[in-house]
């Protein structure tokens, strides 16, 4: 067995489902202290930003609605993007599922003779796992954004959108790459600091080696425009721009449901995303670009559309919307959930409420870490709020929860169904409730308004396990209506 | 305006008195019947005649939240029977409430049954959470309450965000006479109830409710208020089991609570 190329990353495969994940997550307190400070110093950017924009509502529905008519046309405006992209000089490929994509990126690869390529940040390319991949084929895949550097040389795995490595804090990042960095290259500066500009600056000497080296290069893509064939990549640290002028090759791998119709459709997420997103006004690095230009950056232009599960969530009805995501990551930095528990305990790069909602879409309920990514949320809401496409998050949480419990109901009938069976019978009526409330009424005389503390009864134990609970008073509203009304209009 | 005498303004100038179905909830009916009896304390002073339409049951969200929609239809169903013939449909509860207005109707449509997609639309559409009532419908802000206690007021997700009650549980609070009203921090983050949530992923679940605790003992406050019963029994649980003393109360139960009460 040849030696790895690039630091091996943590592995998702060995997380269990989510209570249990979030749980072990819970106690990680430098985590927690880590995610409390970050995502609230984002939300707070957010909600200044979007509210300097007198129309922000009207626009964040014209942001759902674009998405909306893309996806009700999804065939034509692809093909269309495809018409444009061939026209413009760049090769296009279509990729079913992840194992496509891979193929088609190690072909090229192994075609222009590279062993390494260089990587703009891109969500695609960790849902595909495509570095490893590479790595299995001797290719080399650097990432080149700051915090995709950290979580990469950190034999970690993201925990965020847009800031995979927001569970690290300066001093551990200072750690990661004292150890790491010379390993894999230009080492980080003897007796450097977690001083945020000395950090970068090591980064940036890592890197640039490695972007004058690359032959190829590997990017996602945040737009394509149908109707010019223009492919947009938005970060904000220049090392997109520096992939999309040094290296010879690129391929972009993009999901079939980023197509925009127009240049002009961008307007409406260009002020969308940053707002949302990092709670800029404007993106600093917004690259565009419509095939080759002769003589000016990479002469040879891959796209690959890839499916890997997006036509199944297209298929549903009530799930689709979840495709409008412009990957801004405000339901992850407004979620309570996600700040207590971090990225990881979802189990996929796609972390937070949107993993919840498109994760189990893409790839199937059939593992139960999937199926337990529905009901890890409390329906608070908050998510729905800060949407910049307006994804019902709650609703479509509440739909996947009942596609689980139909999944798992096939088989065979469960006790929660059982019991919710149950609670569908004492609630067909007001005769059952109160034959069951003379249970209550009984409880209450015996314990006579005393609270109940920790007890060993299955499930209960769960609530009571840090919350007392009031007993059941002797009398329910019920009987005390029939003592004091009795007689009055029903 | 507050120099008046204690409710003299409370009453909705109004010919004929409005007729309200009470919906108490079944939480609160078989918990704490006290936050349904004060809501009809508060609406009988308002001059509102109260109904209580003994068939009533729940709005089925426990079900209906946990993925089981044909366990939650009964509870639909019942409700669109019981309450179809009222005008005025108010629950002491944005959650429950919320409920029947944003998701009966998907259940009917779920279970095909268009008929009763139809009624749950109309008497969802005539169903109030109890500020929205007494703000909009009656008009009313100051509702002759006297409270004199330093409270704070937690808003709740779904009262927020799913009923979208809006400022009116606080325009209705400022009005109390002697209330000394503390702001809570981080007040619009969830407590971390979340029906099953509780239960299914309870640690998380807990860390959420022991900071929202923490938040509420920040404000020295003697009480916590707010509009949904089930949020404080969450975040009462754990200010009880740590000795807080601060206790919990529903909305309903000041804004119906007079000097004589106090007294």
């Amino acid at each position: 067995m040849t030696e790895r190329r690039t630091p091996e990353p943590g592995s998702w495969l060995g997380i269990p489902p989510f209570p249990k994940a979030a749980k072990s997550a819970l106690e990680n307190a430098e985590q927690r202290k880590n995610l409390r400070h970050a995502t609230g110093t984002i939300r707070a950017k957010r909600v200044a930003r979007a509210a300097e924009v007198p129309d922000w509502e009207e626009l964040r529905t014209a942001g759902a609605q674009i998405k909306d008519r893309v996806a009700r046309h999804l065939e034509h405006y692809l093909l269309q993007a495809e018409a444009a992209m061939t026209a413009a000089g760049i090769t296009v490929h279509w990729a079913r599922d992840a194992d496509d994509a891979n193929r088609i990126v190690t072909e090229i690869a192994q075609a222009k003779g590279v062993d390494e390529v260089v990587k703009i940040k891109s969500m695609v390319t960790q849902e595909i796992d495509l570095n490893e991949h590479l790595e299995a084929n001797g290719i080399a895949a650097w990432e080149t954004d700051l915090a995709e550097l950290i979580v990469q040389l950190g034999h970690d795995l993201p925990s965020h959108i847009l800031v995979p490595a927001i569970h690290r804090n300066r001093s551990e990042v200072r750690e990661i790459f004292t150890t790491e960095m010379g390993r894999y290259g230009t080492p980080a500066p003897e007796g450097i600091s977690d001083n945020p500009a000395e950090l970068t600056d090591a980064a940036r000497t890592h890197l640039r080696e490695k972007f004058l080296r690359a032959k190829m290069a590997v990017s996602g893509g945040n737009f394509i425009v149908a109707e010019t064939g223009t492919l947009v990549v938005v970060e904000s640290e220049g090392n997109g721009r520096m992939c999309l002028t040094l290296p010879e090759t690129m391929v972009s791998i993009v999901g079939i449901e980023k197509i925009v119709p127009t240049l002009q459709d961008l307007e409406v997420f260009l002020k969308l995303l940053p707002r949302s997103s990092t709670g800029e006004r404007m993106n600093p690095y917004t690259s565009f670009w419509t095939g080759v230009t002769p003589g000016d950056g990479p002469q040879d232009l891959h796209v690959v559309l890839l499916d890997n599960g997006r036509t199944n969530a297209l298929a549903d009805p009530h799930g689709r919307a979840a495709l409008r995501c412009i990957r801004c990551s405000a339901c992850l930095n407004i979620c309570p959930v996600y700040e207590r528990v971090g990225g990881h305990a979802y189990g996929s790069p796609y972390p937070g409420p949107i993993g919840a909602i498109l994760g189990p879409q893409l790839r199937g309920m059939d593992n139960p870490n999937d199926r337990a990514l529905p009901f890890a949320s409390t329906l608070c809401g908050a998510c729905n709020e800060v949407c910049p496409v307006r994804i019902p998050f709650t609703d479509i949480l509440v739909h996947l929860r009942h596609k689980a419990v139909e999944y798992k109901t096939a088989k065979h009938p469960t006790g929660e169904q059982a019991l919710m069976k149950g609670a569908g019978w004492l609630m067909a009526d007001g005769s059952h409730l109160e034959t069951a409330q003379q249970a209550s009424q009984l409880a209450g005389k015996v314990l006579r308004g005393k609270w109940l503390g920790p007890l060993p009864i299955p499930i209960a134990s769960r609530w009571l396990q840090a919350r007392d609970v009031e007993a059941p008073p002797a009398q329910t509203f019920r009987q005390w209506w029939k003592d004091n009304h009795e007689g009055d209009q029903q | 305006m507050t120099t008046e005498a204690p409710g003299t303004d409370a009453r909705p100038a109004r010919s004929a008195a409005p007729h309200v179905a009470l919906f108490a909830t079944c939480i609160t009916d078989t918990m704490k019947p006290s936050v349904p009896i004060a809501t009809v304390k508060l609406l009988e002073r308002l001059g509102c005649r109260v109904s209580f339409p003994m068939k009533q049951t729940c709005c089925g969200q426990i079900m209906t939240n946990t993925g089981y929609y044909k366990e939650a239809l009964p509870a639909v169903r019942n409700y669109a029977d019981t309450f179809g013939e009222y005008d005025y449909i108010v629950g002491p509860s944005g959650s429950c409430v919320g409920s029947v207005r944003e998701q009966h109707v998907m259940l009917a449509q779920d279970a095909g049954d268009e008929g009763l997609a139809t009624a749950a639309g109309a008497v969802a559409s005539r169903t109030y959470e109890l500020t929205e009532f007494i703000v909009d419908v009656l008009g009313v802000t100051d509702v002759g309450a006297y409270f004199p206690h330093r409270v704070t007021y937690h808003p709740t997700c779904h009262s927020m965000r799913i009923a979208k009650v809006g400022d009116r549980p606080l325009q209705l609070l400022r009005a109390v006479r002697g209330i000394d009203l503390v702001d809570l921090p981080k007040a619009e983050q969830c407590c971390g109830f979340g029906g099953t949530f509780s239960v299914k992923n309870s640690e998380v679940s807990v860390a959420m409710a022991s900071d929202k605790a923490r938040h509420v003992r920040s404000t020295d406050a003697e009480f916590l208020v707010a509009g949904d019963h089930a949020c404080l029994m969450n975040i009462g649980g754990v200010l009880h089991r740590q000795r807080a003393g601060i206790k919990t109360i529903h909305l309903a139960e000041i804004l119906a609570s007079t000097e004589e009460d106090q007294r």
